[in-house]
């Protein structure tokens, strides 16, 4: 049996952290309680410290100049509500690809960022929105941006003493024209992604000349894949079949995929090159 | 709150306040079928992606074998065994009956389930919204077509 932590303050948990150093954090539960069911982990008997009950870490807040998730916020949540649906479209349709419904009522934020799988659905869009984590210890706050944090796969910064209090994604003016998330799995609901592109474009209204583009794909690399040559190749023309035909020549040459059992290296890299031909829909 | 032998948890199970001693740590699908006799609720993969074993948790679906007894400390809790307490828990399985909505029925209290929290929140159904929200419950038998059908009736029975 295994103790059970259930503090009500981020104080509280901190001290509990110090009390028990080898604790494991518990947000939503559904990937550390799956962990824990191993057979590798039979003997583990590590304190939970469960973090559904810290009001500072459930809340969103909007500020001028970003906007602040509490880790502990719910997919379901981050998913549905309007403000994020209108400003940061590519997270909320990340969100709404997670799972199921009631597992989406469980999982939070937070906790896809410290799993830091490389197929974690929210990650994708956190890039290419510039997100950044705060995170909180007894000595004091840090701020790492999205892609220094999450260091290899299953891997982050996180140091023993820290908890990841809310994931910060600044906020754009004027905002992305074009923002949208795209997950190809074998089926829509409870699903792990074989291949994810979350894409964020600033287009000139006058002109339609594209200015700015920020690409990300998951489940094609041990981390969340960037594409610089890709983005550049969008830059300075119209969003049209051809430049997207020319800018997705290079992912297939950038990303680093693997074979597993939900699909080869070269599919991934095929289907993750095709996925930006997606922009073009309504 | 700390519980770091077996703990007494005070919580609501159907309407019913009720405590239980356990191991915080106890998964609850554990409490509810080999503690406390509650089998309806069935246990699937036991790694959230059947969805078989979805309870309500302050009226929200969430799947009982990913959370621990402590996290019940409070909480309003409703299995398939108290579905019959509410009217729209009734229509709901009036209308899988009539519908022959159930197969072998491994499904069907997670499903049903689901459904009760969907009805209650009195969105505006059609079939491609009553999908979406059943999307998390796994169903090998049925094709589904028979499950939507009887979710769309009993919603449209409930609003009526």
């Amino acid at each position: 049996m295994r103790a059970v932590f259930s503090p009500e303050s981020v104080e509280e948990a901190l001290v509990l952290r110090t009390a028990h150093p080898h604790s494991i954090w518990m947000a939503g539960g559904t990937d550390v309680l799956v962990q824990l069911r191993h057979p590798k982990c039979l003997e583990d008997d590590r304190p939970l410290i469960l973090l559904e009950r810290l009001p500072s870490l459930a809340r969103i807040d909007v500020h001028k100049d970003d906007i602040r998730i509490g880790s502990c916020v719910s997919f379901g949540r981050i998913a549905s509500d309007p403000l994020l649906t209108t400003e940061i479209p590519v997270l909320t349709q990340a969100a709404a690809t997670v799972g199921g419904p009631a597992l989406r009522n469980m999982a939070t934020i937070g906790g896809n960022v410290c799993t830091a799988s490389p197929a974690g659905d929210s990650l994708p869009a956190l890039y290419v929105l510039d997100a950044s984590v705060e995170l909180v210890s007894a000595s004091g706050t840090r701020r790492l941006a999205i892609s220094e944090f999450l260091s290899g796969p299953r891997k982050t910064e996180l140091h023993q003493d820290e908890l990841l209090a809310s994931i910060v994604i600044p906020r754009r003016n004027p905002p992305w024209t074009l923002q949208k998330y795209e997950k190809i799995g074998k089926r829509k609901a409870l699903a792990i992604a074989v291949a994810s592109m979350a894409a964020v474009l600033r287009i000139n209204p006058a002109c339609g000349i594209v200015e700015e583009a920020h690409l990300a794909w998951g489940s094609l690399g041990p981390t969340v894949m960037r594409c610089p040559p890709a983005e550049e190749a969008l830059i300075g023309r119209p969003l049209t079949e051809e430049a997207l035909c020319a800018a997705a020549e290079f992912v297939p040459k950038w990303v680093h995929p693997i074979d597993d059992i939900r699909a080869s290296a070269e599919y991934r890299r095929a289907v993750g090159a095709r996925l930006m031909m997606r922009l073009l829909d309504p | 709150m700390s519980m770091d032998r077996k703990a007494n948890i005070p919580f609501i199970l159907n309407d019913e306040p009720t405590e239980r001693t356990c191991p915080p740590d106890m998964r609850v699908i554990d409490l509810l079928r080999k503690e406390m006799g509650l089998t309806g609720t069935k246990e699937g993969c036991g790694t959230g992606e059947c969805g078989a074993c979805t309870i309500l948790v302050d009226g929200e679906p969430r799947l009982s074998c990913l959370m621990v007894a402590a996290q019940l400390h409070g909480r309003r809790i409703e299995t398939v065994e108290g579905i019959e307490g509410s009217a729209e828990g009734r229509t709901l399985v009036d209308a899988f009956v009539e519908h022959g909505a159930v197969q072998c029925g491994f499904c069907t209290p997670a499903m049903e389930m689901t459904a009760l929290a969907l009805l209650r929140s009195r969105k505006p159904l059609n079939r491609e919204a009553i999908r979406a929200s059943l999307s998390g419950n796994l169903c090998r038998c049925t094709g589904y077509v028979k499950i939507v059908d009887a979710v769309e009736r009993a919603a449209a029975d409930v609003s009526s």
